[in-house]
C-alpha cells in the first residue's frame, strides 16, 4: 500500500543549512549532504531543500551542494529557490536532484510549468504555493516573493491551473498557519487536495503529533515540517509510529 | 564495465551515483558501440514512453539495447526503462516499444483516494529471484509512475505491488531484469537490489 510521506525541509543559504541544527554526532551539522543523510537514517521519505541565498551569482554554489547531496542521499530530494528557467531545471536535475520546486517563477510565468513538464516530465515539477485566507471567508489567495506580494489569485484556481499545465505535485504552505505550531490549515489542505488529482504536500503549522495525522485525514499525500524536526521536538519516527497506530500507512 | 544508457531521460545521474556508492566501474554513454561492448547495461528513465522511444531511436540505441539483451549479458531496466522493454503503452498509443518482453503498459485507474501518478513508497510482495535475495516481502520501494505493467508471461514476474490494482513491480527473464520502482531512490533496500544485480553481473 502506498504510504503517506513525512518530509523534512531544510533551508540552505550560501551552501550551508541554516536554522537550528540540533543533530548529534554530525561531523558538520551545517552541511546539506550530511544533514539530509541523518534524516534518511531517521526514516524521512524525502527531503526538500529551499535555497534562500539572496545573491544572484550563487548558482555554482547551489550546483555544488546539490551534487554532494546526490552522492550521499539515496532517497528522493527536491530543490527550490531561485529557479526561473528550464535551463535552471536542467542544471539542477543533472546534478542529481529528483524534483524542482517553483513558486514565484511559476506565478510570473505559468508556461515554465508546462515547458519543464514537457522537457523533464511532470514528476519533477513541484509547484509550491503560499496561500493566505481572505479574512472572514473560506477562500485563499496566493502570494509571491516569499509571501510578500498578494497576487489576488484564488488558491484553488491556481492549483487547478498548475495541474493542467503539468505540475506533478503541489507543495502547499499556509501563511496563516506557518510558524504558529497550531497545526496545518486543514480547510485549505482539504480545499486544494480535493480540487486536484495530483498529490498535495501540506506545509506550515506542525506543532504536535496529531497535526500530521489530521493533515493526512484532510487529504494531504505528504506532510512537511522544518523547525519541529530541526529542534528535535519530534522525530520522524515518532510521527510515523503515531500515524501507524491510527491506521495510516507509513514506511517504518 | 557497466554501461548506463544516457539518452537525456532524467534520473540517469541518480543511478550513476548509486552505482558509484556501491563501487562498481561504470560509464554513462549514449554510444551504441559502447553499449554493445559492455559487460552489463542499465537503462534508467523517467518520462513519457513515446518520447523515450524517440530518444532511443534517434541515437540508434534501440537496436543496440535489443542486441545486448539477446546476447545473454546482464541487463537492468528501471521505471520507464522497464516499460520500454514491452510491446506498447497506453501512454503513447501506436508507438511500438522495444518488444524484448511481452506485455502491456496500462494507465492506473485512479479514483477515490488514489492520486495519479503514484508518487511515494509502496511495499512489494511475492518477491522472488536474484534481485530480491536478502529482501523480504512487504519491503518499501520508491515509485513514481502513472502507468503500470501487466506482463503476458506471468512466469517472468518477480514481484507485485498494489495501487488500486495489483500490478507487476519487477520482472526477471533470464539475463533481463527490470523494476518499476526506483532502486536508486529507495534507500538501503534499493541499494541492496542494485548490489544484487551487480553481483549477478560479476561487477562487485
Amino acid at each position: 500500500m502506498l504510504t503517506k510521506r513525512i518530509i523534512p525541509c531544510l533551508d540552505v543559504k550560501d551552501g550551508r543549512v541554516v536554522k537550528g541544527i540540533n543533530f548529534l554526532n554530525l561531523r558538520d551539522a551545517g552541511d546539506p549532504a550530511e544533514t539530509a543523510a541523518a534524516y534518511d537514517d531517521q526514516g524521512a521519505d524525502e527531503v526538500v531543500f529551499l535555497d534562500i541565498t539572496a545573491s544572484a551569482d550563487s548558482r555554482d554554489t547551489q550546483l555544488s551542494w546539490v551534487r554532494d547531496v546526490a552522492s550521499t542521499l539515496f532517497i528522493p530530494f527536491t530543490v527550490g529557490g531561485g529557479i526561473k528557467t528550464t535551463d535552471d531545471f536542467k542544471a539542477i536535475l543533472r546534478e542529481g536532484a529528483d524534483k524542482i520546486a517553483i513558486n514565484s517563477a511559476a506565478l510570473m510565468n505559468p508556461d515554465l510549468i508546462s515547458d519543464a513538464a514537457m522537457k523533464f516530465g511532470s514528476q519533477c515539477v513541484v509547484v509550491a504555493m503560499d496561500a493566505k485566507r481572505i479574512e472572514g471567508t473560506d477562500r485563499w489567495t496566493v502570494y509571491k516573493n516569499g509571501g510578500r506580494v498578494d497576487m489576488n489569485m484564488d488558491a484553488v484556481e491556481w492549483a487547478i491551473k498548475a495541474e493542467k499545465l503539468g505540475a506533478g505535485e503541489i507543495l502547499l504552505t499556509s501563511m496563516d498557519a506557518d510558524g504558529t505550531k497550531a497545526g496545518y490549515d486543514l480547510e485549505l489542505t482539504k480545499a486544494i487536495s480535493s480540487a486536484v488529482d495530483i498529490p498535495v504536500i501540506a506545509s506550515g503549522g506542525a506543532g504536535k503529533l496529531e497535526d500530521f495525522y489530521t493533515a493526512v485525514e484532510a487529504g494531504a499525500s505528504a506532510v512537511l515540517a522544518a523547525s519541529l524536526f530541526h529542534y528535535k521536538e519530534l522525530t520522524i519516527r515518532e510521527v510515523k509510529e503515531y500515524m501507524k497506530e491510527r491506521g495510516i500507512s507509513v514506511r517504518l | 564495465m557497466i554501461a548506463i544508457v544516457d539518452y537525456d531521460a532524467g534520473n540517469v545521474k541518480s543511478v550513476e551515483k548509486a552505482i558509484e556508492k556501491i563501487g562498481a566501474e561504470h560509464i554513462l554513454t549514449s554510444d551504441p558501440e559502447q553499449i554493445k561492448n559492455a559487460d552489463a547495461v542499465i537503462l534508467p528513465g523517467v518520462g513519457n514512453f513515446g518520447d523515450c522511444m524517440d530518444k532511443l531511436i534517434s541515437r540508434g540505441l534501440d537496436k543496440a539495447i535489443k542486441d545486448f539483451a539477446a546476447s545473454g549479458r546482464p541487463f537492468l531496466g528501471i521505471c520507464v526503462g522497464l516499460q520500454l522493454l514491452f510491446d506498447e503503452s497506453e501512454e503513447s498509443p501506436g508507438v511500438p516499444g522495444l518488444g524484448i518482453l511481452k506485455g502491456k503498459i496500462k494507465r492506473f485507474p485512479g479514483g477515490d483516494d488514489l492520486k495519479v501518478p503514484q508518487i511515494g513508497w509502496n511495499d512489494i510482495f511475492s518477491c522472488r529471484g536474484k534481485l530480491f535475495e536478502g529482501i523480504e516481502d512487504n519491503t518499501f520501494f520508491y515509485f513514481v509512475h502513472s502507468y503500470y505493467l501487466e506482463a503476458s508471461d506471468r512466469s517472468i514476474v518477480s514481484s507485485n505491488a498494489s495501487y488500486g490494482v495489483t500490478f507487476d513491480s519487477s520482472v526477471e527473464s533470464g539475463n533481463v531484469f527490470a523494476t518499476q520502482f526506483h532502486p536508486e531512490k529507495s534507500s538501503d533496500a534499493g541499494l541492496k537490489v542494485l548490489t544484487n544485480f551487480l553481483k549477478f553481473a560479476g561487477e562487485v
